[in-house]
């Protein structure tokens, strides 16, 4: 077997794509946020400003080169993740009496639950916004971009979106708090002194993501009610 | 004196299908081990012309990793940092009803009741878990200086019996603890790293032959680890693994 | 007769280089056609089997267990002992010679153990080079510990896991050369008879217990690395598999068993607590640097141990032995032991203890210091009693541990079966009438990585020319079948009662009238009693299940038949040694002060044993001690 395959193929090697591309989305989930966060401004100002960030993303032939990366990063980690199920179970017996959850977080043994949670998710969100951007007829704002400011507003008016996409975004702090650990772990880092920091690291930068991500939303949604 | 009602995994072989079966005990001291427990009931087994549980088991110290049990459906029982010999009665409570099942695993075939077959981990072992000095090429042993801290450290990832437990605690059946151990505690030292390359992937390959899950980092198997070994053994092979860009040289 | 032990002419200093270099050599190529089959994985066993096969021996190695590593090596904590003096203390190969043949109280050999001490500077760098991961001090250098009897620092450690490290340096030697394809391993595996052909050692008979099938292996040259047999007393430090069938079998096929009847208890292991205990946990002898060892003055004390004044605490052995106090030899501490629990002096909940005490050493030398040196012990006694040994004295109590006595071998460590080498515990050799602490593994090891190597050599190279055995020759054939027909008589009693009542029978029986202290009287009615436990077992035993399967039961049964015999020869031994040493503590034969009393002038020999028949008088040989360099003293510790 060529040695590239070899690495592939060992364990260790798919848990290193898992992690890389996990880290990867990670990194794109920052990024993402600080563009959401233009949607907390004033009405106004908000909807000039995000609208013109959408039609910068989408216009930029360099962020498109980076887009369709981030969809193949997405897929091989799902993909991957897939494959590692597959081999997990071939490699298990069940037992007749399981208590073995005592002895770790839920979440650590469920992230295939949670990434199909997010995977549901993201096939509303890119049909609500991404597709109706590229595909939909939409308004114009004031300076001639689509107005995605005006879509995404209405759609967080409305409670019951706005429960899904919060709880989606539950979903996903879970799945960073365990994933976003676990692959620096597969990564190698070992020192026990920065093991102990990337964790903390990485319990605040999940905090932040889930926390950002669904007051946005929030935020949108009971401002409705104030005159 | 307490009363207990087991539910003991029963398998006459590896190919017949296994199943759990019901037994009472009455007049068990707290103070009992759980292995000699397991003892009681093999004697009254035998008396009563039945066939008694295999299970492994040897030094009944915590040391040779021989015993092995799921109890209640965790490795070694519902204490932490024990192996099931060194497991008393008086973690139960009277009446208590407790499942035992062998560890399971692909790569641990069940031989009978109890008892399983662990050869895999012999076999990661052969593939690299060793220095290679043959017996009269050693140099004096103070020309080597390692500090206090390093062979403490080395110490704590060499301290692994091999018991399986953290294979059975796996939900993925991982060996990475296991296999990790090993690798780090002779990467850790001098002596050891001259083969680190050859020694990490030969292992991980081995690993991945005999057919243990992946390893998804839950923490299970350190938390059931009857030596406590640490979870970062783990970082610490993959560490090396992918130093080596997992090309085999 | 007279057994001949074939110690090399010459200095003390100069008989191990001298037979190495006069030993017979087998040049690479002839060694590949030789084959050795090493019987147990512990650290003897591995050593040998790793080191036979490194030079180019076929070697075929067994153990019972389902992996070479579990083998009862792991369980030693304490360390091993080398003369490198590195602590500038006044230690040297002669030192510990001395050290050696007195704490065995001159029922040694001077070559053997000189060889011991020698070697023992090897013994650490050949595990430092394994990755062994030893105590270090903060700049790098080997830590060292002292141990009871020596007023050295020569024991190396690993925290409280010496023999599971240097085990495990063994067996991934052994597993290199596995996967190098020169050892076949067996685990497994019981060996239950030896095979020979024209009086020489040339196979065994094993059973496959994972499948219950009979099996035969041919080989040119058969080591036995088996064990210590202290688990004949039920209650032991021993592992529950631990046994003496491989030796007993051999012995039964004409190798010469010695001093059989030496058994050293320890002092440090944890007490009996109840009737359906398995086994005796030791806590490492090493706990005796830091530990002081005390009882109650006033009989009925129903106090716990902190409210008991310093005034009215007996530290009996710093008392009665000034000079080493705590670290007194094991047999002295655990006879002193005995003798104040029998004084109804003992603490615990069955009077069946002493106290070993930290309080001291903590106030001194700190919690964290006391921890980092102990805490994988202190763990275990938690784990164990329920209680902290940081907060209260530890309770500790006397057990059977390991076998001084063993398959007679003379300096090549062959038996006298031609052929048939024994090394570890499962030889007498080294150790004498007591066994010093943490020498037990130096021992292990250096038998099998220097000395079998080259001893086994001088054997083979004769050999060379010689028909190679092969498992169709009718000699397998009939042991086999004897082999069978003794399970199968086994499985066929269909008695009342299981292996384990007639075992733990047994060992009451030997504790009381065989052990820490015997009598004439108490011997023969044990002989007796054997007699009758021995017929008992034949007409009640319970064996479940058939012999062709996976069947512990039958195993357990397999071996206390052969106990029984063992037992019979051990109460003999015992019997014709009118005298007192090491652990052999004859009752009618001590000083006003209850030490033990020698007699130089007519037991300066050591016992071998040539097998008679079931339940009769075995015959006795002698090999008499010659002491050309050190002169037998009254083995003092006061």
């Amino acid at each position: 077997m060529p040695a590239k395959l070899a690495f592939l193929q060992s364990t260790l090697g798919r848990k290193n794509l898992m992690a890389l591309t996990g880290l990867f989305l990670c990194l794109f989930l920052v990024i993402h946020l600080l563009g959401n966060l233009q949607l907390l401004m004033p009405k106004e100002e908000a909807m000039i400003n995000y609208n013109s960030y959408s039609a910068l993303l989408a216009g930029n032939t360099f962020i498109k080169i980076i887009s369709y990366v981030l969809y193949f990063v997405l897929l091989s980690h799902a993909l991957d993740a897939f494959w590692i199920i597959i081999k997990n179970r071939k490699s298990t017996i069940k037992y007749a009496y399981d208590d073995r959850k005592r002895a770790s977080k839920w979440y650590s043994r469920n992230m295939w639950f949670l990434g199909t949670v997010l995977l549901l998710f993201l096939v509303i969100h890119f049909k609500d916004f991404w597709y109706i951007y590229k595909f939909g007829s939409l308004p114009y704002d004031q300076n001639g971009h689509k107005d995605l400011y005006t879509i995404v507003v209405n759609a967080f008016e409305s409670g019951w979106y706005v429960c899904i996409y919060v709880v989606s975004m539950l979903a996903l702090g879970y799945h960073l708090l365990h994933g976003f650990k676990s692959a620096v772990r597969t990564l190698g880092l070992y020192h026990p002194r920065y093991a102990k920091y990337v964790n903390t690291f990485g319990v605040i930068y999940s905090y932040t993501i889930t926390i950002g991500f669904s007051m946005i939303p929030l935020y949108v949604y009971f401002k409705q009610f104030i005159p | 004196m307490m009363k207990i009602n087991l539910k003991v995994w029963r398998q006459k072989n590896a190919m017949s299908k296994g199943k759990l079966v019901d037994y009472e005990l009455k007049n068990i001291d707290p103070h009992m081990s759980f292995l000699e427990m397991m003892d009681t009931l093999n004697e009254s087994l035998i008396l009563r012309g039945e066939t008694p549980i295999e299970f492994d088991h040897d030094c009944r110290e915590g040391i040779c990793g021989s015993c092995g049990m799921m109890i209640n459906g965790q490795a070694h029982g519902p204490v932490a940092g024990l192996t099931v010999c060194q497991l008393h009665m008086r973690e139960f409570k009277d009446e208590a009803t407790i499942y035992i099942e062998p560890f399971r695993a692909k790569a641990f075939p069940i031989k009978r009741d109890l008892r399983i077959d662990r050869s895999a981990f012999d076999r990661i072992v052969q593939s690299g878990g060793f220095i290679s000095v043959s017996t009269g090429q050693a140099v004096e042993a103070n020309t080597l200086l390692i500090t206090h801290e390093t062979a403490e450290s080395a110490f704590d990832s060499a301290a692994c019996i091999g018991c399986g437990a953290c294979v059975a605690t796996c939900k993925n059946s991982s060996a990475a603890l296991f296999t990790s151990a090993k690798i780090a505690h002779l990467v850790k030292l001098p002596q050891g790293k001259k083969e680190a390359t050859k020694r990490v992937l030969n292992m991980v390959r081995q690993m991945d032959i005999e057919g243990f899950g992946h390893c998804s980092n839950t923490e299970a198997c350190e938390v059931k680890c009857p030596q406590n070994i640490s979870i970062l053994n783990i970082a610490r092979m993959n560490w090396e693994f992918n130093k080596t860009g997992g090309v085999l040289r | 007769m007279m057994v001949d032990a074939k110690i090399p002419e010459g200095p003390l200093e100069k008989k191990w280089s001298k037979y190495k270099a006069a030993a017979k050599l087998i040049n690479p190529a002839n060694r590949k056609k030789l084959k050795v089959i090493v019987v147990g994985t512990g650290l003897a066993g591995s050593s040998a089997a790793a080191s036979l096969a490194e030079l180019g021996y076929h070697v075929s190695s067994f153990c019972f267990q389902d992996s070479a590593r579990r083998a009862h090596s792991v369980a030693a904590q304490g360390g091993v002992n080398a003369a490198k003096n590195y602590q500038n203390d006044g230690d040297s190969v002669y030192r510990m010679f001395y050290d050696t043949i007195k704490g065995g109280d001159f029922r040694s050999r001077e070559a053997n153990v000189y060889r011991l001490a020698e070697c023992s500077l090897n013994l650490i760098d050949q595990a430092v080079a394994q990755g062994v991961p030893f105590a270090r001090e903060y700049g790098g250098y080997l830590s060292n510990r002292s141990f009871g009897g020596v007023q050295v620092s020569r024991t190396f450690y690993a925290r409280g896991q010496s023999g599971q490290q240097l085990l495990l340096g063994a067996y991934q030697a052994l597993m290199r050369q596995v996967s190098l394809g020169k050892v076949n391993l067996y685990a497994r595996h019981e060996m239950l008879d030896l095979v020979l052909i024209d009086g020489k050692a040339k196979g065994i008979i094993v059973r496959n217990l994972d499948d219950g099938k009979i099996e035969r292996f041919a080989a040119d040259a058969v080591v036995m690395a088996t064990g210590g047999f202290g688990k004949i007393y039920y209650l032991s430090t021993l592992a529950m598999g631990c046994n003496a069938s491989a030796i007993w079998r051999a012995h039964k096929r004409g190798a010469f068993m010695a001093c059989p009847s030496w058994i050293q208890f320890h002092p440090t292991c944890l007490s009996q607590a109840g009737d359906y205990q398995s086994k005796l946990t030791l806590m490492s002898e090493s706990l005796r640097n830091d530990g002081r060892i005390w009882v109650p003055k006033l009989n009925n004390e129903s106090r716990a141990a902190n409210d008991i004044p310093e005034s009215e605490r007996d530290y009996y052995l710093e008392r009665k032995y000034p000079s080493f106090g705590n670290l007194a030899p094991r047999d002295i501490s655990s006879r002193a032991a005995k003798e104040r629990i029998d004084a109804g002096l003992g603490v615990g909940v069955l009077k069946n203890a002493v106290y070993l005490d930290f309080s001291k050493a903590i106030k001194e030398q700190g919690k964290h210091k006391i921890e980092e040196k102990y805490g994988n012990l202190f763990s275990m006694y938690k784990k164990i009693t329920d209680d902290d040994a940081y907060q209260e004295p530890m309770r500790i109590s006397p057990a059977a541990h390991f076998s001084m006595g063993g398959l007679w071998v003379d300096y090549e460590l062959m038996t006298t079966i031609p052929g048939l080498f024994a090394i570890g515990e499962a030889n007498f050799a080294d150790h004498g009438a007591n066994r010093l602490g943490a020498n037990s593994l130096l021992q292990a090891s250096v038998d099998g990585y220097f000395i079998i190597p080259y001893t086994i050599a001088n054997y083979l190279s004769g050999e060379l020319k010689n028909k190679k055995a092969d498992i169709s020759n009718s000699e397998f054939a009939l042991i086999e079948t004897e082999v069978s027909d003794r399970l199968k008589t086994l499985i066929n009693i269909r008695g009342n009662k299981s292996s384990d009542y007639f075992h733990k029978k047994l060992g009451k029986l030997l504790y009381h009238q065989c052990g820490l202290s015997r009598s004439a009287k108490g011997l023969m009615e044990a002989i007796e009693e054997i007699k009758q436990y021995t017929e008992e077992f034949y007409q009640d035993l319970r064996v479940s299940g058939s012999v062709n399967e996976i069947n512990a039961e039958l195993e357990k049964a397999a071996r206390v038949a052969d106990y029984l015999e063992m037992a019979n020869l051990m109460c003999y031994d015992a019997l014709s040694r009118e005298e007192s040493c090491g652990a052999h503590f004859r009752e009618e034969y001590q000083t006003s002060e209850g030490e033990a009393l020698r007699n130089d002038e007519k037991f300066c020999y050591v016992s071998a044993w040539e097998w008679s028949k079931v339940n009769a008088k075995p015959i006795l040989h002698k090999e008499p001690l010659v002491f050309e360099f050190m002169k037998p003293s009254v083995r003092s510790y006061r």
